[in-house]
């Protein structure tokens, strides 16, 4: 049992020399279902079982994986991770020293309305093949593609200092697009965002609130519609992003920014470094007075993607300032970390992708704090961009310079939304940019959305991390870059 | 259990619970190493050992497939009862084919692995990143990297009768070196760890490091580049997922319309070769068809796409053993692409360059057009400004928008093709190559 297995490794791992050891044992389950064209696509689903053991011994860092769970597996996987660790002093420069952290029991698990994995997989499909039939209804849409994924995972946490913590978590995730090529050109439009959709913390209660099947017709319309829309012009215009697309910018251009562990160098050789060297830390001006963020795992902030009860330290979560009034006030921190900005206490992000991988600092919910602003005074500019939905994104390995292109964009004047723009991109400076700010939608239009697939870390990991965000408004910004002549 | 003991067990429970005939398993296991290292020290150390098993059913014209790493009798029964049960509650697809079946099943002979490598210590890994970190801290600088090892066994069998398996080692070494305002940066990979040279690799980046210390800043302009290997992997490498029969046929491709016409410089071509000494990977696919060699691009001209069965059947097509583990969406993909080389040493290209850019390596790749393949990205760690013919300074960072297409048109030079490693997409065996008119259109901070 999960539990056993835990209590097996910490024991055989905690030998002299072993000044702290934990281990996380993940039983994790999903479904992935996609269609396209009227057929289904993917089918499949996936169950996993494995261990994870983390020691410190000759103050190095050691971590094995193993999902060979008998006990001399586990036995060997114990001993290989204090084996690997008691390596790392052939190129040591320091002892490795953990800020102090109580000792937690605790069992959590999210909220789940309806269990999707209860759900007929008939009737997922039904759905999903509904939403394709009604995309292809408008002839010139030559492809259809949706998905749902859903997946169930239970972590047994157990650490040397004495903390026992039972978190299970269900995330739903699901959305369409359609294409169309015409006259040499490919366009795509989907819905509720791109790149699969929309992924929250929920069960299959978030597929239903999407209400898919309503929004198909527009969004074939629109697909098709780009085709014969201008070509978005190169310029400097005043910016509206719509909330899924600035929740990938604050990811980019703030999120990873703020990661302790890639500020003081553990990330230079794959993800980078960042511009938020800690003497920036209380004296940066980050943003405008109105750009307030926050870095909260808490479940008051909602199912995101980075909510939990602890993280995989065993830390409790958190809410913590990023931004505060438009200064930079903190960074993500770990227990190894969190002495490099003077804390005595790490902030609780340390997250790992599975069983097998150690835990990093990731963006929990990194959101931006709704505004004051109606959506009309949002759009109230004389002449403005206003761009929906992502199409890619790109930033220095730093994070200073940045580029998106959206799917879609319209003219603003005078307030009013104008023609429609195909192609649209723009791009910045990180803090140019967050500094341009000058309008954000209240709380009515803040959507928490979720990215299902950050990469960080030697072997990569894939997380899902979630971003708060409603439409807002930036001034004299770059736009058309991506295709400059 | 091995391999074939899995296979039986999964056929007999999947005939004897469930009366159900065709079956296909995949079973892969595994374990990769990887010494991580920053700020002149290692600081992540890690270790997995993993299995997954995958089982397909068939059941007239439908398929579904489940997967577990549980691989006892139990969970092997539990992992065929769903895929029975997923499959059982699929619509009819009138497209889907049997299961594959042993006719022409001769697998090419690749010869991917290596005990040492498969058997390197935490201690061997330790000692070589140690010695890389000496040299770059010899020069004043700071190292970070990584130092992988990694060996993999797979196995496609079916009850038509394919038994197809392959193992493989893999090494992989990666290096930054950075000093106050500059950086540098190495990497490479192969199947024996003994083919790595570390301290080689430590040594050339640090002395990109410090050539491009104080870089100077000019405009973003479309210029001449000198695109080391590792940067033409992860820029040209973006457009390969194109070359598929269903991306064809589903219209987004960029070489819908384009099959059979010039569009590179005739100096261009790119072939899948899962055979060639410096690629990896298996020689047979998702559904166990061998993979042949593919000529993708002959003379500048895009000549053929790769098949899956499902996609040679549609198209009347023979199928090339390129296809994804069923059932998917995507159909299949080239994965052993080699772009054939020149003559020119990187040393040339500069040397015939009366203005231009040297590039190490291009970061944080996407595609911002679909049918014109332009790409936007950033340059890193070592970027050099050439004039008359030498490199006369380290470069600010540029943004680039570029479509890949174009600047396959416009290649002047090319070296000889060696394995290249990267890390916007897999490793592929490629020549520096010289292009003129790259559109860098943005300069960064850095």
């Amino acid at each position: 049992m999960p539990r056993d297995y835990a209590l097996q490794a910490l024991d055989t791992a905690l030998r002299p020399g072993v000044t702290y050891a934990d281990v996380r044992v993940i039983e994790s389950k999903d479904r992935s279902l996609s269609t396209k064209n009227g057929r289904a696509g993917t089918a499949s689903s996936t169950e996993q079982l494995g261990l994870g053991i983390r020691v410190i011994a000759d103050g190095c860092w050691g971590f094995a994986a193993t999902d060979d769970l008998t006990k001399a597996g586990i036995d060997a996987a114990a001993h290989l991770a204090i084996g690997i660790a008691r390596s790392g002093a052939l190129a040591k420069k320091h002892d490795v020293e953990l800020a102090g952290e109580d000792a937690h029991q605790a069992v959590w698990t999210s909220k789940c309305e309806i269990d999707p994995f209860a759900v007929p997989v008939e009737a997922q499909f039904a759905h999903l093949l509904d939403i394709d039939r009604e995309l292809r209804r408008r002839k010139g849409i030559t492809m259809a593609e949706g998905s749902m994924q859903f997946t169930r995972t239970r972590q047994i946490f157990a650490s040397s200092i004495g903390s026992f913590i039972d978190q299970t978590r269900t995330v739903s995730g699901a959305g369409y697009s359609a294409y169309s090529f015409q006259n040499d050109e490919i366009q795509k439009r989907s819905y509720p965002t791109s790149f699969g959709g929309q992924y929250q913390q929920q069960g299959y209660e978030m597929v239903r609130e999407l209400d898919m099947l309503l929004h198909a017709p527009r969004i074939a319309e629109e697909t098709l519609a780009l085709h014969a829309a201008d070509q978005c012009p190169e310029g400097v215009f005043n910016l509206i992003l719509e909330s899924s697309q600035l929740g990938l910018q604050i990811h980019e251009s703030i999120g990873h920014p703020i990661e302790l562990d890639r500020v003081l160098g553990s990330e230079a050789n794959y993800a980078g470094m960042s511009f938020l060297t800690l003497d920036q830390l209380n004296r940066l001006r980050y943003g405008s007075d109105i750009v307030n963020v926050v870095c909260d795992a808490t479940e008051s902030h909602g199912p995101g993607l980075g909510t939990f009860a602890f993280d995989d330290e065993g830390v409790p979560a958190q809410c913590v300032d990023i931004i505060r009034n438009g200064e930079f006030r903190g960074y993500m921190t770990s227990r190894e970390t969190a002495a490099a900005v003077g804390a005595t206490r790490s902030n609780g992000t340390m997250r790992a992708a599975g069983w097998d991988r150690l835990p990093l600092i990731r963006m929990t919910n990194v959101s931006l704090i709704p505004g004051k602003q109606k959506l009309a005074e949002v759009f109230d500019v004389d002449h403005g961009i206003y761009m929906e939905t992502n199409k890619s994104w790109s930033i220095d390995d730093k994070r200073y310079n940045f580029q998106f292109g959206c799917e879609i964009a319209w003219e603003i004047k005078n307030g009013k939304r104008g023609r429609m723009l195909k192609n649209p991109t723009y791009s910045g400076i990180s803090t140019e940019f967050w500094n341009s700010c000058d309008a954000i939608a209240g709380p009515e239009h803040w959507t928490l959305w979720g990215i299902p697939n950050c990469g960080k870390g030697q072997p990569e990991q894939v997380m899902g991390t979630g971003h708060g965000a409603s439409p807002s408004r930036f001034r004299n910004v770059r736009v058309g870059g991506g295709y400059s002549e | 259990m091995t391999a074939q003991q899995i296979y039986e067990a999964v056929e007999l429970c999947a005939s004897r619970r469930h009366g159900v005939r065709d079956v296909e398993v995949h079973w892969r296991s595994g374990s990769e190493s990887l010494t991580r290292f920053a700020n002149n020290a290692i600081h992540q150390n890690v270790s997995e050992t993993s299995h997954a098993l995958s089982v397909r059913i068939v059941i007239g014209k439908r398929t579904a497939r489940a997967s577990t790493n549980r691989v006892d009798l139990a969970g092997i029964e539990r992992c065929v009862e769903q895929a029975v049960a997923l499959t059982k509650a699929m619509a009819i697809d009138e497209e889907l084919l049997p299961l594959y079946e042993p006719v022409e099943a001769v697998y090419p002979a690749v010869d991917r692995f290596d005990e040492p490598t498969a058997e390197c210590s935490p201690e061997a890994r330790a000692r070589a990143v140690a010695e890389a970190i000496r040299i770059v801290e010899e020069h004043g600088q700071t190292a970070a990297g990584i130092y992988s090892t990694e060996h993999l066994t797979e196995t496609v069998c079916n009850s038509r009768g394919i038994r197809a398996m392959h193992r493989e080692t893999m090494a992989r070494f990666s290096i930054t070196a950075m000093a106050s305002d500059s950086s540098g940066w190495a990497k490479a990979s192969a199947v024996r760890s003994a083919d790595l040279d570390p301290a080689a690799l430590a040594r050339s980046a640090a002395s990109k490091a410090r050539a491009s210390a104080n870089p100077g800043e000019i405009d973003a302009a479309p210029y001449t580049v000198i695109l080391e290997p590792s940067a033409v992997l992860d820029f040209v490498g973006q457009i390969m997922p194109d070359f598929s029969a269903t991306s064809l046929a589903d219209q987004r491709s960029f070489l819908t319309g384009r099959l059979g016409k010039p569009l590179f410089h005739p100096m261009i071509a790119i072939a899948d070769d899962v055979t060639h000494p410096l690629q990896c990977g298996s020689p047979f696919d998702g559904e166990g068809v061998p993979r042949r060699i593919v000529p993708l691009v002959e003379a500048g001209v895009p000549k053929a796409v790769v098949y899956s069965r499902g996609a040679a059947a549609k198209a009347s097509a023979a199928p090339t053993g390129h296809g994804l583990e069923l059932p998917n969406d995507a159909g299949e993909t080239p994965e052993n692409i080699v772009i054939a080389g020149g003559t020119s040493s990187v040393e040339e290209m500069v040397a015939s360059t009366e203005r231009g850019v040297l590039v190490t390596r291009l970061w944080y790749i996407r595609e911002v057009d679909p049918y014109d393949k332009i790409m936007t990205g950033m340059t890193r760690d070592g970027t050099f400004l050439v004039e008359n013919g030498k490199v006369t300074c380290g470069l600010r960072n540029f943004r680039f928008n570029q479509s890949v297409l174009e600047a396959l048109a416009n290649v002047e030079m090319l070296g000889p093709a060696v394995r290249a490693s990267g890390e916007e997409t897999f490793d592929m065996v490629v020549p520096a190559m010289k292009i003129r008119g790259f559109g860098f259109t943005e300069v960064t901070r850095f």
